[in-house]
C-alpha cells in the first residue's frame, strides 16, 4: 500500500470522475442528470475515503514532508518538477476538502436543476485543483492549481448563481487574477535565485532582505486577496451572495483558506525576514478586519452576505495567529482555519435550506422558524454557537489559541480583535434570534417544512465535527505540533542569523 | 558548408515550383478549387517533410544570404502548420461564400514561400524579397471578395499601409547598408564590432527598419491597419494573417535585430520594450469596446505580439525561446478560435457580432467548450496552453531584470482576461439565441479538435516544443 502514489490519487481522482461523468453521462437530460448525481457523489466518497487512509499514513511525530511524490524527469524546465507531499500543516486541508465535497454533492442534489451534468463536472475538477493546492511540493505546481482553480469557480457562479451574478463572478475572478499574476512574477525572481521551485528548497534558501521584502509584498498581494483581508475583501460577499449554496460552501469552506495556506506556507518560512518586517502590517489590516466587518455584519439583511461579512472578520483571527510566530498562535490560525471551513460552510448550508423553500435570502422575511422547524433550528443554533466561539465547539478553540498566542505579541491587537468576539456574538445571535425566535407570522412559512432524511444526512457529519472538534481537539493538534515548531524554529534561526549578520558587520 | 548550393532552399524550390504546377491545374481543369485545395495542403505537407530533412546546424548559401539553422526549421514548421490550418478551414468557406476561385490556396502557397524565405533571410536583400513575396500574395487574398466594398477595401488599406512600412524599411536598410558598408548580417556584426553603442547614421537604420517590421508584426504604435484589415478579409484570411506571417515576421524581427546588432542590444532594448508595452496596453484596453468578434480577435492579436515582444526585449537565448514557444501556442489558439468564428454562421450568412454567441453552451456544447478552452487559454489562465506561453517570456524578463516590463505584462494580461471572459460569460452565462448551422464539415472538426486537445494538454507533455524552441534559439548567438 505505501508504494502507491496515495497523493496523486487522492489529487486525480475527482477529476477521473469528471472525465467519466463527460464521456459517458449522456442522453436523455433526466437520466444524464441522474447518473452525473450518482458518479459524482461516489467519487468524492471514494476521494474522502483516501484522504483518510493519507491521514492513517501520515507519522505525525515527523516534521518534515512525508508521502513524497517526485518525478524524476525535469518538466517545464530544469529545477520545477512534478512533486507531491503533505506536512502537518497541509495534511488536515486535503481531508477537510474531501470530507467537504460530498456535502457539497449532497447539497446541491435537488437544487440544481439545470445543467446538472456541467454542475457536477465543474465541482470534480474543482475538487481536484483546491486539493492539488495543499499537495503541490513545487511552487509552480502549487500556482498552476491555484490559478486552474477559478474557472471552475468562475462558472459555477456564472451558470448557476443569483441575479447578479455576471457582475459578481467577474469581480471574483479579475480581483483574483490581480493579485496571482504578481506572485507568478515572485516565483520566477525565486526560480533564478535558487535554481529550483522545489518548496523545502525555497525555504531553506537565504533570500537577500531587499528582495525578501519585494516578494513578500507580491506574495501578499495574492494571499491577501484570497484571504481575504480588508481592504481587498470586497469580492467575497457578492461573490457568496450570488454563487450556488454549494459554491459558498466551496468559497467558505476552502478556497479561503488557500490564502492563509499560502501565507503559512510560503510568505512565513521563505520569506522570515520580511515576514517579520511586515508584522505591523498584518496585524493592523487583520485589527480592522475583524472590527470593521464585524460592524459591517451587524447591518445586514440579507443572510448571506452577513455570513460572508463574518468570514472576512474570522480570517482576521486567523492571520493575527499565523504572524504571532509562536506556537498557540499559528496552531490557533491553522485550527480556526478548520473550523471556519467546517463552520461557516455549515451556516451557508443553513441559509441554504430555507433559500431552498422560500427563494429568499432576506433576514426580514423569516422569524419564528422554530415552531415548524424544531431540528433546523438545533442545527442552526450549534453552528450559531459555534461561529461566537461557545466553549465546547471547535470555534471556541481556534479563538482561544490565537488570543493565547497574540497575547504574547502584543497585548494591544488582542484586545482589539478580541473586541471581534463580542460583535460576533451579537450579530450571530442576531442573526438567530431574527430568523428562528419569534412569532411565525408570514403566511407562507406556515406550511414550512422541516429538514428531510436528505439534509439531515447533510448536516450530521458536520455537527459532530463542529462538537468533536470544540472537546476533543488533540487528534487535530498533535497532526501539527511537529511541523509548526520545526516551522518557528526555523523561522527563529533565520532572524538570528540574520542578527548576527547585522552585529557582525558592525 | 559543402552542401549544394541548392539543397537548402530544396523546401522553397519544391513550394515555388508546387504553386506553378497547381496553377496549371486550375487553368485546365474546370471547378477543380477543391481540387487543388487539397493539393496545396499535400505540397505544405511535403514541404514540411523536406525542412525537417535538412541538417541541423547552420549552414549557408546564395553567397551568405540565405540561412538554414535550427530557428529556421522551427519557424517554417511553425508557418506551414499555420498556412495549412488556414487553408483547410478555407476550402468549405470560399465555395459557400461565392469565393470558389483556384488561385486561393495558390496564393496561400505563394505567401508561404515568401514568409519561409523571410525566416531564412540573413541579409537585408534577401529579407526584403522575402516580405515582399509575402506581402504581395497577402494584399491580393486580402482583397479576394472582390464584390464586396469591406474586403476591397481591407485589400487596399493593406497594400497602402504595407507599402508605406516597406519603404520605411528599405530607407533603413540604405542608411544601415551606407554606415556599414554591407548588407550582410554577419557583415554588419563584424563592422559594428565590438563598441557600445551605434553612430547616429546606423541607429537612424535600425529605427527605420524597427519600424518596418514593427509594422509587419502589427505591434504599436504601427498597428492601425489590423482591426480594419482583419474586419474587412473573409474571415478564413482573418485567420491566415493572424498565425503564419505574424509568425514570420516575429522570427524575421528576432533574427535581424540579433545577428547583426546582437553587440548594442541597449541600442534597441528601449525601443523594443516600448513597443511591447504599447502594444500589450493597447491590445488590453482597446479590445474591450469591441462587438465584432473578428475585430476582437485584431486587437487581441496585437495584445499577444507585445507578449512576444517581451522575449525579444530580454535579448537573451531563454527570450527567444519563450517568443518561439508563445507563436507555437498562440498558432494552436488562433486557428481554433478563427475554426470556431467560422461556424459561426446561420442561413442568412455568416456572423460575426459576439451577441450571436448567446447561449451557445446550450445550442453547441462542444464548439462553446472548444471557444471557451481558447479564450482561457488567451487569457492565460493555467493549466491550458496559453499560460506557459506567457510563463516563459516573463521568465527571461525577470531574468533580464526587465521588471518594469514583466509587471505591465501581468497585470494587462489582467485587463486582457476581462475580454476574453466576456466571450465565455456571452456563450455560457446569457440566454440561447437561434443556433447556428451545424459544423461545416469532416475537416473542421479535426481542426477543432487537434488545437482544442494541443491547448488542453500541452501541460503532460511540453518536453519536445520547449526542447526545440531552445535548440531554435540558441541557434541566433555564434558559439
Amino acid at each position: 500500500m505505501s508504494d502507491w502514489p496515495l497523493l496523486s490519487l487522492v489529487t486525480f481522482l475527482p477529476l477521473a470522475g469528471a472525465a467519466f461523468i463527460f464521456l459517458f453521462a449522456n442522453g436523455e437530460p433526466a437520466v444524464a442528470a441522474r447518473n452525473a448525481r450518482g458518479v459524482a457523489l461516489l467519487t468524492t466518497l471514494i476521494t474522502f475515503a483516501l484522504s483518510l487512509v493519507v491521514w492513517g499514513a501520515f507519522d505525525p511525530d515527523n516534521p518534515g514532508f512525508q508521502l513524497v511524490e517526485t518525478a524524476a524527469a525535469p518538466w517545464l524546465a530544469e529545477g520545477i518538477a512534478y512533486r507531491l507531499g503533505v506536512d502537518g500543516i497541509s495534511l488536515l486541508f486535503v481531508v477537510l476538502t474531501a470530507f467537504l465535497l460530498p456535502i457539497c454533492v449532497l447539497a446541491s442534489w435537488v437544487s440544481v436543476t439545470t445543467r446538472v451534468r456541467e454542475y457536477m463536472i465543474a465541482f470534480l475538477i474543482l475538487e481536484t485543483m483546491m486539493i492539488g493546492v495543499f499537495v503541490a511540493l513545487d511552487f509552480v505546481l502549487f500556482y498552476l492549481f491555484f490559478e486552474a482553480g477559478l474557472i471552475p469557480m468562475f462558472l459555477i457562479i456564472g451558470i448557476w448563481g443569483g441575479a447578479r451574478r455576471i457582475y459578481s463572478t467577474f469581480k471574483f475572478f479579475l480581483y483574483t487574477l490581480v493579485g496571482s499574476v504578481l506572485l507568478l512574477l515572485a516565483v520566477i525572481y525565486m526560480y533564478f535565485q535558487a535554481g529550483t521551485t522545489d518548496i523545502p528548497t525555497l525555504m531553506a534558501y537565504d533570500f537577500s532582505p531587499e528582495a525578501q521584502t519585494w516578494l513578500w509584498l507580491a506574495m501578499f498581494a495574492s494571499f491577501a486577496v484570497k484571504v481575504p483581508m480588508w481592504p481587498v475583501h470586497t469580492w467575497l460577499p457578492d461573490a457568496h451572495v450570488e454563487a450556488p449554496t454549494a459554491g459558498s460552501v466551496i468559497l467558505a469552506g476552502v478556497l479561503l483558506k488557500m490564502g492563509g495556506y499560502g501565507l503559512i506556507r510560503f510568505s512565513i518560512p521563505m520569506l522570515p525576514l520580511a515576514s517579520e518586517y511586515f508584522v505591523p502590517l498584518v496585524f493592523g489590516l487583520s485589527a480592522v478586519a475583524v472590527i470593521y466587518t464585524s460592524l459591517v455584519a451587524l447591518m445586514q439583511e440579507d443572510m448571506k452576505k452577513l455570513i460572508a461579512y463574518s468570514s472576512v472578520a474570522h480570517m482576521g483571527f486567523v492571520t493575527v495567529g499565523l504572524f504571532t510566530f509562536n506556537q498557540q498562535g499559528i496552531e490557533g490560525g491553522i485550527f480556526q482555519m478548520l473550523s471556519h471551513g467546517i463552520v461557516s460552510a455549515a451556516l451557508f448550508l443553513c441559509v441554504g435550506v430555507v433559500y431552498d423553500r422560500i427563494h429568499s435570502r432576506e433576514i426580514s422575511r423569516y422569524g419564528g422558524l422554530v415552531h415548524r422547524m424544531p431540528v433546523y433550528a438545533f442545527v442552526f443554533m450549534v453552528f450559531t454557537m459555534a461561529s461566537v466561539g461557545l466553549p465546547g465547539t471547535s470555534g471556541f478553540v481556534g479563538e482561544i489559541l490565537v488570543l493565547i498566542g497574540a497575547f504574547q505579541a502584543d497585548t494591544w491587537i488582542t484586545f482589539l480583535i478580541a473586541t471581534g468576539l463580542i460583535l460576533g456574538a451579537a450579530y450571530m445571535l442576531w442573526l438567530y434570534r431574527r430568523v428562528i425566535f419569534g412569532e411565525l407570522t408570514k403566511d407562507d412559512l406556515k406550511n414550512i417544512l422541516d429538514l428531510d432524511r436528505r439534509e439531515i444526512a447533510v448536516f450530521a457529519p458536520l455537527v459532530a465535527l463542529a462538537i468533536l472538534m470544540g472537546v476533543w481537539p488533540d487528534p487535530f493538534l498533535n497532526v501539527m505540533h511537529g511541523s509548526v515548531e520545526k516551522l518557528i524554529g526555523d523561522y527563529h534561526a533565520a532572524l538570528d542569523a540574520a542578527q548576527a549578520v547585522t552585529t557582525a558587520s558592525r | 558548408m559543402h552542401a549544394h548550393i541548392y539543397t537548402l532552399a530544396l523546401p522553397e524550390i519544391v513550394l515555388a515550383c508546387a504553386a506553378m504546377a497547381l496553377l496549371m491545374v486550375g487553368v485546365f481543369k474546370n471547378d477543380s478549387t477543391r481540387l487543388v485545395g487539397w493539393l496545396a495542403v499535400a505540397t505544405l505537407a511535403v514541404v514540411a517533410w523536406l525542412v525537417l530533412q535538412l541538417p541541423d546546424e547552420r549552414q549557408v548559401t546564395f553567397a551568405g544570404m540565405f540561412v538554414n539553422d535550427p530557428m529556421a526549421k522551427f519557424a517554417k514548421v511553425l508557418i506551414l502548420l499555420g498556412t495549412a490550418g488556414a487553408l483547410i478551414l478555407s476550402l468549405n468557406y470560399i465555395q459557400r461564400e461565392n469565393m470558389n476561385r483556384f488561385e486561393y490556396p495558390v496564393l496561400f502557397l505563394l505567401a508561404a514561400l515568401g514568409m519561409l524565405m523571410m525566416v531564412s533571410a540573413n541579409d537585408l536583400i534577401s529579407l526584403y524579397m522575402g516580405i515582399e513575396v509575402q506581402s504581395l500574395a497577402l494584399y491580393v487574398v486580402a482583397a479576394f471578395r472582390r464584390e464586396s466594398r469591406r474586403s476591397s477595401e481591407a485589400g487596399l488599406k493593406y497594400f497602402v499601409l504595407g507599402a508605406l512600412s516597406s519603404g520605411m524599411m528599405l530607407y533603413g536598410c540604405s542608411l544601415i547598408y551606407g554606415f556599414t558598408g554591407t548588407t550582410s548580417f554577419e557583415g554588419i556584426h563584424a563592422s559594428i564590432g565590438d563598441i557600445e553603442h551605434a553612430g547616429l547614421g546606423l541607429l537612424a537604420g535600425i529605427v527605420f527598419l524597427v519600424a518596418g517590421l514593427a509594422f509587419k508584426v502589427s505591434a504599436v504604435p504601427f498597428h492601425m491597419w489590423t482591426p480594419d484589415v482583419y474586419e474587412g478579409a473573409p474571415t478564413p484570411v482573418t485567420a491566415f494573417f493572424a498565425v503564419a506571417p505574424k509568425i514570420a515576421a516575429l522570427v524575421l524581427f528576432m533574427r535581424a535585430m540579433i545577428v547583426p546588432f546582437g553587440e548594442i542590444t541597449a541600442d534597441w532594448q528601449q525601443i523594443i520594450t516600448f513597443i511591447s508595452i504599447a502594444s500589450m496596453l493597447l491590445g488590453a484596453f482597446a479590445a474591450i469596446g469591441q462587438r465584432n468578434i473578428k475585430r476582437l480577435m485584431a486587437y487581441s492579436s496585437i495584445g499577444h505580439v507585445g507578449y512576444a515582444l517581451i522575449g525579444l526585449a530580454a535579448g537573451t537565448p531563454e527570450g527567444v525561446r519563450g517568443v518561439l514557444v508563445y507563436m507555437a501556442i498562440y498558432l494552436a489558439m488562433n486557428v481554433g478560435a478563427f475554426g470556431v468564428i467560422l461556424c459561426m454562421r446561420r442561413r442568412t450568412g455568416m456572423e460575426e457580432d459576439i451577441g450571436q454567441l448567446a447561449g451557445l453552451s446550450r445550442t453547441s456544447p462542444l464548439l462553446a467548450l472548444a471557444l471557451g478552452i481558447f479564450m482561457f487559454s488567451m487569457a492565460g489562465i493555467p493549466p491550458l496552453a496559453g499560460f506557459f506561453g506567457k510563463l516563459y517570456v516573463f521568465m527571461a524578463a525577470v531574468n533580464a531584470e526587465l521588471y518594469v516590463l514583466a509587471v505591465v505584462g501581468v497585470l494587462t494580461s489582467v485587463v486582457g482576461a476581462f475580454y476574453y471572459l466576456r466571450i465565455v460569460k456571452v456563450m455560457y452565462f446569457d440566454d440561447p439565441v437561434e443556433p447556428f448551422e451545424p459544423v461545416p464539415g469532416m475537416e473542421m472538426k479535426v481542426v477543432l479538435t487537434i488545437c482544442a486537445v494541443f491547448v488542453m494538454f500541452f501541460i503532460l507533455y511540453p518536453a519536445p516544443l520547449l526542447t526545440g524552441a531552445e535548440a531554435a534559439a540558441v541557434a541566433l548567438w555564434p558559439s
